[in-house]
């Protein structure tokens, strides 16, 4: 497979599913002289599936998907990862714990750094960007079960 | 002319009070430092401080919004002459003769010049924006649904056209970006649209978290994992100075880029970019001497780093006159005003005065302060890079998170900045640009809301769009950017574009 026929399979398939959940949820399309809340969409997703096919098409000549160099991935999956724990920790343990914990995982885990510096980091990172942020510039931020 | 004299007076009086200084400066300063540091782009930054501008009022958020953007047009400059590691995207022509001429011991002077090309086109540059603006603001008062909706499928087959792959990968992009904006409720009939129960999807999707994800985020998923980079030539303050000869080699060059870089910024696309690659080709086309270029030309510097500053400008046009943003910076300095219940469109000037010609003030005040703090500040600018790049991205992915969560103070945000990061990252190692989604998503809610009601006036006819003069006209430009493009691949050419396009990944000097 090359790269423009799974993007090209991608953007088709996105079309496919946009068209489905209009008719799915009944979506009205409306007429064109007083258009619907689907009309839009499914004419933007009709565009975006028969772009996906022309792209799918014309794509033997690009290159395959291996080839593109994915060597980072184990990275980008941990970052992801820790994003992922971010989201999720972000309003039940409050942003300090939330912070300080993502940077020590990234920084000891991930990229092997010494715990001593992980944890200065990762300390200098949470409270100093709250302070920042929650105290100078009056964004709010949450606070965790422990007041913090 | 009087009239535009004693604004820009009222203007300076605005700019000058301390507090609009200050945010200037923290603009610039921060600006500089987004610039320097690779991976972090201007719209990253806007997108994180953004949150930070909620508690001020427009004028000041948009004077430091403002600043960020072509404080980072300057600070790139400095990674790409030293490193050869451009900090934004539009500093990659300067990496080519800037990084050259710092092996030869003229790095000093390099930053010199495109300090100072820079300081001439940022200031120029707003002249044209204070004379373009205020009258294409007047005359788009004539735009009804139809020429806006014509306006807005413009910009999007410019954007298309301008960008460096496939017009065809590029239009299906901002369908992409459009279909998502499209999420939400229907702000005609209340419909709850393709949100999947989520309620908090019914605002939409907010341009933030998806300018974010797309650039911030998946820029770190590509990048984490790299080996360091390389040792940083740092430049003595006394070697700052350029020769005689070097000066009058930058002189013209400083100009043309200046006035292309304007003309270029004002259409949709990633103009900053596209017109430092512009500047760079027409400098080679028109030098004495081109084999030179690539070895340390001073041209090579001087009218790419000129090009982007002025192209910064002349993107404030549209934004300012037509409320219409021309790209993914211009869209979140304008999601960035909106929040302070200014509403953005032609009446802007005159409803607001204050802000515009107060922003208009210091952005000639700002180009001073950058001018000051980059010269003298480099060497401390430059320290920034010696942080090792494990500890800078998980810095950056903080920033990201805190800005992203704390627009709306939600988790889905920072669900979509992550949804988005990913897309973004896969894209990229498709081939894919991802601006034009960016573009989409901001555009989609206008387009769509102009699209119906011309419709509805029309009764259905979409003859409304060939009946109208200006709605015509602008469809017309479109058709044939469309046609040129069918034209350049029934050929199978190389066009300014593909080269552009190589040029981007190294495989062209």
């Amino acid at each position: 497979m090359t790269t423009d026929r799974v993007a090209g399979i991608g953007l088709g398939l996105f079309g496919a599913v946009i068209l489905e959940e209009s008719w799915r949820s009944r979506l009205p399309l409306g007429s064109v002289a007083m258009p619907g809340p689907a009309y839009v969409p499914a004419v933007l997703a009709v565009a975006l599936l028969v772009s996906g096919v022309i792209i799918a098409v014309q794509g033997a000549g690009a290159p395959r998907l291996g080839a593109v160099g994915w060597q980072e991935w184990r990275h980008a999956a941990a970052i992801v990862g820790v994003c992922a724990f971010m989201a999720l920790a972000f309003e039940r343990l409050g942003y300090r714990l939330t912070v300080a914990i993502a940077c020590v995982l990234l920084l000891s885990l991930v990229e092997r750094k010494a715990a001593v510096s992980a944890l200065i980091f990762a300390a200098s990172m949470a409270f100093g960007t709250y302070y920042l942020f929650d105290t100078l510039l009056r964004v709010q931020l949450p606070r965790g079960p422990f007041g913090f | 002319m009087v009239e535009t004299l004693g604004n820009l007076a009222a203007g300076f009086s605005v700019a000058l009070s301390p507090p609009i200084l200050f945010y200037a400066f923290v603009g610039c300063l921060i600006g500089t430092l987004v610039g320097v540091l690779p991976g972090v782009g201007p719209l990253a930054g806007i997108s994180l401080l953004l949150p930070a501008t909620f508690g001020l009022d427009a004028t000041r958020a948009i004077v430091m919004l403002a600043g960020i953007y072509y404080g980072a047009m300057y600070g790139g400059s400095t990674t790409s002459i030293l490193m050869r590691i451009p900090g934004e995207a539009a500093s990659v022509m300067t990496c080519i003769d800037g990084y050259a001429m710092a092996r030869k011991g003229r790095g000093g002077a390099a930053l010199s010049i495109a300090a100072v090309g820079s300081y001439i086109a940022g200031t120029v540059s707003i002249v044209g924006l204070m004379l373009l603006a205020p009258p294409l603001a007047a005359f788009a008062l004539r735009f009804g649904p139809p020429e806006y909706t014509a306006l807005y499928v413009l910009g999007l087959l410019v954007l298309a056209y301008m960008s460096s792959g496939s017009m065809l990968k590029s239009l299906a992009m901002a369908a992409l970006g459009l279909l998502l904006g499209m999420i939400g409720i229907d702000q005609m009939t209340g419909y709850f649209r393709y949100a999947y129960g989520v309620v908090e999807l019914g605002d939409g999707l907010g341009v933030v978290p998806v300018a974010v994800g797309l650039f911030g985020i998946a820029e770190i998923l590509a990048t984490a994992g790299q080996p360091t980079p390389p040792t940083v030539i740092k430049p003595k303050l006394r070697e700052l100075l350029p020769s005689r000869q070097e000066w009058r080699e930058a002189n013209w060059p400083i100009w043309r880029g200046t006035v292309l870089g304007f003309f270029i910024g004002i259409l949709p696309g990633s103009a900053h970019i596209i017109s430092s690659f512009v500047s760079y080709a027409v400098e080679k086309r028109v030098s004495r001497r081109p084999e030179e270029f690539g070895h340390g030309a001073v041209a090579g510097v001087a009218g790419p780093e000129s090009a982007n500053n002025s192209a910064t400008s002349g993107a404030m046009v549209p934004m300012l006159a037509l409320g219409v943003p021309s790209g993914p910076i211009p869209a979140v300095m304008l999601a960035a005003i909106m929040v302070h219940g200014v509403a953005p469109g032609p009446l802007l000037i005159q409803q607001q005065p204050a802000l515009f010609w107060g922003f208009i003030a210091s952005m000639y005040v700002g180009n001073v302060m950058l001018l000051i703090l980059n010269l003298p500040l480099v060497g401390l600018f430059v320290n920034i890079l010696r942080v090792p790049y494990p500890y800078l991205y998980p810095a950056i992915l903080v920033f990201a998170t805190l800005g992203v969560y704390a627009v709306n103070n939600s988790v889905v945000d920072v669900w979509i900045m992550l949804a988005t990061g990913l897309l973004g990252w896969v894209l990229r190692k498709l081939d894919f640009e991802t601006a034009p989604i960016v573009l989409g998503v901001v555009l989609a809610p206008m387009i769509e809301l102009s699209l119906r009601q011309s419709l509805a006036m029309s009764d259905g006819h979409y003859a409304i769009f060939l009946q109208r003069p200006i709605a015509a006209t602008l469809l017309a430009v479109g058709a044939v950017l469309v046609l040129l493009n069918l034209y350049t691949f029934a050929r199978r050419g190389l066009d300014w574009r593909s080269r552009l396009a190589l040029a981007e990944k190294g495989e062209e000097a």
